[in-house]
């Protein structure tokens, strides 16, 4: 076959899944007054992070109410208990440390 | 995701920055786009509160702006309009590529990622037709659905798409049976994980002799043809089907791990062996053909034989050197599994593991201090699960099992020409049928 002979080969990808948007919550008017929950998905020192982030709160907004929350399990496993209960008794979320 | 979307709480993530490109691909693809993610220096780990609490007055690595304003605007500014756009998308597999000439076109594949570096077999249509012959099942028919991490989203395949990945792993078309049972096993070679992993299979039956495959001398190194293309097919089937294996973004191995090219590919000596087969341990009949699928591979430990005065005290040693989140695998040439019998009168594979199991302990402080066993086992101990929250009871001089029982497996392999063995971690994911796939 000549250099410049063309071929046809098949491409090796698979089949992605169609990908559906999902809404988000809608965002808070204010922090004040507001519970925060800091959830530890309790990878690589992530408490430690997340305990200083506490702290900084209650420095410089401390009309914010911080709640330090681990998750149940290993953050590979969906956590119902815990959202149900930010749900219940949060107003917003800071999820860390991903990495 | 989770709790912003199902739960309808307004969230906030945050990330280290050498995961941006990795953490963006996965909210747009779960249809969350302009999910509200912050990123601090890499890595949290090891730090001291004072430098973790710099990073939180310091700038957030991607934008730039201080961190802190990231997050409390990600928590209180309304959406515009740029939050919704592109969020719902279709994405389609052409089923061949534009013509182009082989040189373009192996520039093509490397360039999409689509190969493993070395040169590959170009899947032409009729390569592609000949490898579909052996295989009863139509090139239409749906194999599996795979994914490099759990929160990526599961790509769907064909028996046809295999075919292509097998043509240009460079497997012959006998061999498409083998190939078919890794990928309907969803498991892949191509795990995302941080830790490097890579991928060990161990073929049973009579299918090892049908295709001329090595159970002996160099049996897992670069010695046989079905031994590492078989390997290797598993590999980039896994790279293409799953939706890629590209570094930053749907790869995020640290180092990489060198038994990636072919992944590591036993045949079991069967013939060799004083023991029941693998399959046969997981429920198969002898004169079936199966292939058993793992992720690991991480560590190896190695030594000659077992000597008669401290054999138990050597292996107590290699045990652990292991890191106890992942159990080992214990891979005997034919020479050391006849040793174990005779010195420690393991006559069955699973004596062995018992063994194993009992003598494989270190103190419950040291455990517990594992990074790996903090990010992993920890958290299931403090919740209770068994049998981690009584290991957690320990007191910190008591030795507690590093491993689970049931993650211990043994396997032979090799030519005899000496009892080395090896130990090398592996998490058993299943053992499928390859004669389903003829």
């Amino acid at each position: 076959m000549a250099s410049t002979d063309k071929v046809v080969v098949h491409n090796p990808m698979g089949y992605p899944p169609k990908v559906t948007h999902k809404a988000m919550a809608p965002r808070l008017d204010t922090l004040d007054g507001k519970t925060i929950y800091l959830v530890d998905c309790r990878f690589d020192d992530s408490d430690i992070f997340l305990k200083q982030l506490q702290a900084w709160f209650a420095d410089n907004l401390p009309g914010v109410n911080t709640v330090f929350k681990q998750i149940n399990s290993v953050y590979t496993q969906d956590d119902p208990v815990t959202w149900q209960e930010i749900k219940a008794r949060g107003d917003a979320a800071i999820v860390g440390v991903g990495h | 995701m989770t709790i912003d979307h199902k739960y309808q709480v307004p969230a906030v993530a945050v990330h280290t920055d050498i995961f941006e490109r990795a953490t963006k691909s996965v909210s747009r693809v779960n249809g969350m786009p302009r999910m509200r993610q912050t990123y601090v220096p890499q890595p949290i780990m090891g730090k001291t509160p004072e430098q973790l609490r710099a990073y939180i007055e310091g700038p957030d690595m991607v934008t730039g702006r201080p961190f802190m304003q990231e997050v409390i605007e990600g928590l209180t500014v309304p959406f515009n309009q740029d939050d919704l756009k592109n969020a719902s998308f279709v994405r389609t597999t052409p089923r061949l590529c534009e013509p182009d000439t082989e040189e373009n076109l192996y520039r093509l594949f490397e360039e999409n990622h689509w190969t493993d570096y070395l040169p590959i077999v170009l899947p032409t249509e009729e390569r592609v037709e000949e490898m579909l012959q052996h295989t009863s099942h139509s090139p239409d028919e749906t194999v599996g659905h795979m994914a490099p991490t759990h929160f990526r989203e599961h790509w769907e395949y064909i028996v046809e798409q295999v075919a292509v990945n097998a043509v240009m792993a460079g497997a012959k078309p006998e061999y498409f049976p083998v190939i078919l049972a890794m990928a309907a096993s969803g498991t892949s070679a191509r795990g995302s994980t941080s830790s490097s992993a890579a991928a060990m299979s161990i073929i049973n039956g009579p299918i090892r002799h049908e295709l001329g495959m090595n159970p002996g001398i160099g049996a897992m190194g670069p010695y046989n043809h079905a031994n590492a293309t078989i390997g290797r097919a598993w590999g980039l089937l896994s790279t293409n089907l799953q939706g890629g294996s590209t570094p930053g973004l749907t790869y995020l191995g640290s180092q990489g791990n060198a038994y990636s090219f072919t992944n590591i590919t036993i045949p079991e000596n069967e013939e060799r062996s004083p023991w029941e087969p693998f399959h046969v341990q997981h429920g198969f009949k002898a004169s079936e053909s199966t292939v058993s699928l793992f992720s690991g591979g991480h560590a190896t430990q190695f030594t000659l034989g077992l000597r008669e005065n401290f054999w138990q005290q050597h292996v107590r040693n290699l045990l652990r050197g292991m890191d106890p989140q992942s159990a080992p695998v214990f891979v005997l040439d034919p020479i050391t599994a006849n040793q174990f019998i005779d010195r420690g009168g393991f006559d069955t594979k699973e004596k062995l593991i018992d063994w194993v199991y009992e003598n494989a302990t270190l103190p419950a402080a040291e455990y517990w201090d594992y990074q790996l066993i903090q990010n992993y086992i920890y958290p299931r101990a403090t919740f209770g699960e068994e049998p981690f929250a009584s290991k957690l009871k320990a007191p910190p001089d008591q030795h507690i099992p590093m491993f689970e029982k049931r993650n211990i497996h043994v396997v032979v392999v090799g030519g005899e020409t000496n009892g080395y063995w090896r130990m090398i971690n592996g998490r058993y994911a299943k053992t499928v049928s390859i004669d389903e796939w003829r």
